[in-house]
């Protein structure tokens, strides 16, 4: 991993470059179809559901989905969700439930969206009924942090049997501004307010909050053209063999050159994207063996020990 | 609503000849082309001009998803009941009988989409705009009881003006005979899939179309409870253009997605693959993986 400061990975998190849910659903799963609607209200933009299909595994995929322009983010929100989105999302749940699919979600909000309308909506109703609902799905969950984990509005999608994140994705009770707002009457300290918050992956998987972590770091593919590739580092490097550490000189040469070449993007996601893939393969294989009453206890269990 | 009988014998003329006569062409009555009859059908009954969707007889309906040849249809002749005694009822219904070729404003049965079996009702807007009397309400809460037995997951086409007037207050105990049948072929685990072609109004919607595991819409589809004229008369106001169409109701929550008729098969397949069967997916799945083939559908 990186060696990065908690506020670091924070603006990782945040970062317009980095891949959002519908990323991770084209680059992990062999066919989806996104499904709309509350059933009540509206289909909420902010949050993408449908039914996947992963090595001839039906599963329901249900993520945050945040903008990358301007026109992008008046649909998707910034991947604030109204309860509309959360009732959307239970619904796809339920429905996933009811016909035995695993259900896998990312997780990818600033927070839940704070509005008039959203409050008379009832979004905490909405994301209360989600919990309260999630304890009890039959069929297991698994979620994905991606990108940031805002309090309330990421627990809604992460009452699962596993929580798994990247390396530079966030799971907060608040963000950092909010955080140094509250305590110290000051928002400008949230760089502080990181540091001590435990938001990082790493100081989530010390508490047990999340299972595994999932490395961001990332071969030079870029370098090839420049002589490299003649050598055989490339083909290494295709392979991932040295996708962890990648602690060659090469990749020091070239974090001066550009601006972060390291940071993970949509062009460079194919790895990451790989490990997620497999990753989920292993968690369906394991709970393929599991009974619903097993599932639903270990399930609540994880959240007991809290 | 159902059609007072002025409407109802323009209605009855206007399906008076066949709606594609072979090897002739017609007007578009949207973008006013004349166009061959033939290019028609092949184009999946849409303008082959404009690509205006026209409205499509039951049977080309299931021949456009089921597998060649699959079609078995169910129920066929049950009883004519006119418990209103209505003026003239038993006649029309013998001449939309003659006019359309089928017996009811429905048609069910079971076919086979990509090798699955599935119980279908298919609707016909044809047939008194499709409106639902004690037949219509029979036909399907039959088709929907059978599938709950044999553990079929259902495909409804809807297409109707709502509850049949004639029949008066029969026609609306319709609404809660097939809703009930529908919650229990629900409560068994199974699938079943509402696709709401234009019109779906009234006690239609105000039943089992809007019952649907997943509620699938063809594009541009009038779908509402109330007809937009009835509303624009009672609250004295235009309607905003687009209102009651099938993206005003995805826009508002309540259409999962909107398919194009070339597509329907293949989103109904991948929808009954995932839905289908009792403990689907991971079951039947590790033994026989499948290699990556198909693309990520987001819209």
């Amino acid at each position: 991993m990186e060696e990065l400061t908690a506020w670091e990975r924070v603006k990782r998190a945040r970062s317009s470059e980095r891949p959002t849910s519908i990323d991770y659903i084209s680059g992990i799963f062999d066919r989806f179809m996104e499904l709309h609607g509350d059933r009540v209200c509206r289909d909420d933009g902010a949050i993408v559901g449908g039914i996947a299909r992963i090595e001839g595994i039906m599963v329901t995929v249900i993520g945050e989905q945040k903008g990358r322009t301007l026109k992008q983010n008046q649909k998707r929100n910034f991947g604030m969700p109204y309860p509309d989105g959360y009732r959307k999302a239970l619904r796809l749940m339920k429905q996933a439930e009811k016909f035995g699919r695993p259900i896998i979600c990312f997780v990818d909000t600033p927070g839940a969206f704070c509005g008039i309308e959203a409050e008379e909506r009832g979004q905490g109703e909405a994301i209360a009924r989600n919990l309260y609902e999630m304890s009890a799905l039959k069929v297991p969950v698994l979620s994905i942090f991606i990108g940031e984990g805002g309090s309330g509005g990421a627990l809604a999608l992460a009452v699962a049997n596993e929580v798994w994140m990247l390396e530079n994705a966030t799971y907060s009770i608040l963000s950092p501004e909010g955080f140094a707002s509250i305590l110290w009457k000051d928002g400008k300290r949230a760089n502080e307010a990181a540091g001590v918050m435990k938001i990082t992956a790493e100081d989530l998987k010390e508490l047990h909050i999340v299972e595994r972590v999932f490395g961001e770091s990332l071969p030079q593919k870029e370098e090839e053209p420049d002589g490299f590739a003649a050598d055989g580092w490339g083909t290494m490097l295709e392979n991932g063999a040295l996708t962890a550490d990648g602690d060659d000189t090469k990749q020091e040469d070239t974090e001066d050159e550009e601006e972060e070449p390291n940071v993970l993007n949509r062009d460079n996601m194919e790895l990451v994207a790989g490990q997620l893939r497999e990753g989920i393969l292993e968690f369906l294989r394991v709970y393929h063996r599991k009974t619903p009453t097993q599932i639903v206890q270990e399930r609540y269990e994880r959240f007991r020990r809290f | 609503m159902g059609e007072k009988s002025k409407k109802g014998d323009f209605m009855a003329d206007a399906f008076a000849e066949p709606q594609v006569p072979d090897g002739l062409f017609q007007k578009c009555e949207k973008c006013g082309e004349i166009i061959c009859s033939e290019d028609v059908v092949t184009n999946y009954h849409t303008c082959p001009n404009c690509q205006a969707y026209f409205r499509v007889p039951p049977r080309a309906r299931i021949s456009m998803v089921a597998d060649k040849g699959s079609f078995i249809e169910w129920d066929m002749g049950l009883p004519v009941s006119d418990p209103l005694k209505f003026p003239g009822y038993l006649e029309k219904l013998e001449h939309m009988r003659q006019v359309t070729g089928i017996d009811e404003a429905v048609l069910t049965g079971a076919v086979r989409i990509d090798g699955m079996p599935v119980a279908i009702g298919v609707m016909a807007a044809s047939f008194m705009m499709g409106s639902m009397g004690e037949i219509v309400g029979e036909k399907l809460t039959r088709m929907i009881e059978r599938a709950t037995r044999e553990r079929l997951p259902i495909v409804i086409f809807c297409s109707s003006g709502g509850a049949r007037m004639q029949e008066g207050i029969v026609s609306l105990m319709q609404m809660a005979k097939t809703a009930g049948a529908l919650k229990r072929h629900s409560d068994a685990g199974l699938y079943y899939v509402s696709v709401l072609t234009d019109p779906t109004t009234g006690g239609v919607v105000a039943s089992f179309a809007m019952l649907g595991d997943t509620i699938l819409a063809e594009p541009g589809a009038l779908i509402g409870f109330a007809g937009p004229r009835v509303i624009e008369q009672t609250i004295g106001q235009k309607l905003p253009e687009g209102f009651q169409r099938s993206e005003f109701l995805l826009e508002h929550g309540f259409v999962d997605k909107i398919v194009k008729r070339e597509r329907m098969k293949k989103t109904l397949s991948f929808l009954i693959e995932g839905s289908g069967g009792e403990k689907p997916s991971l079951v039947r799945t590790f033994a026989a993986p499948v290699p990556p083939q198909e693309k990520v559908e987001i819209d």
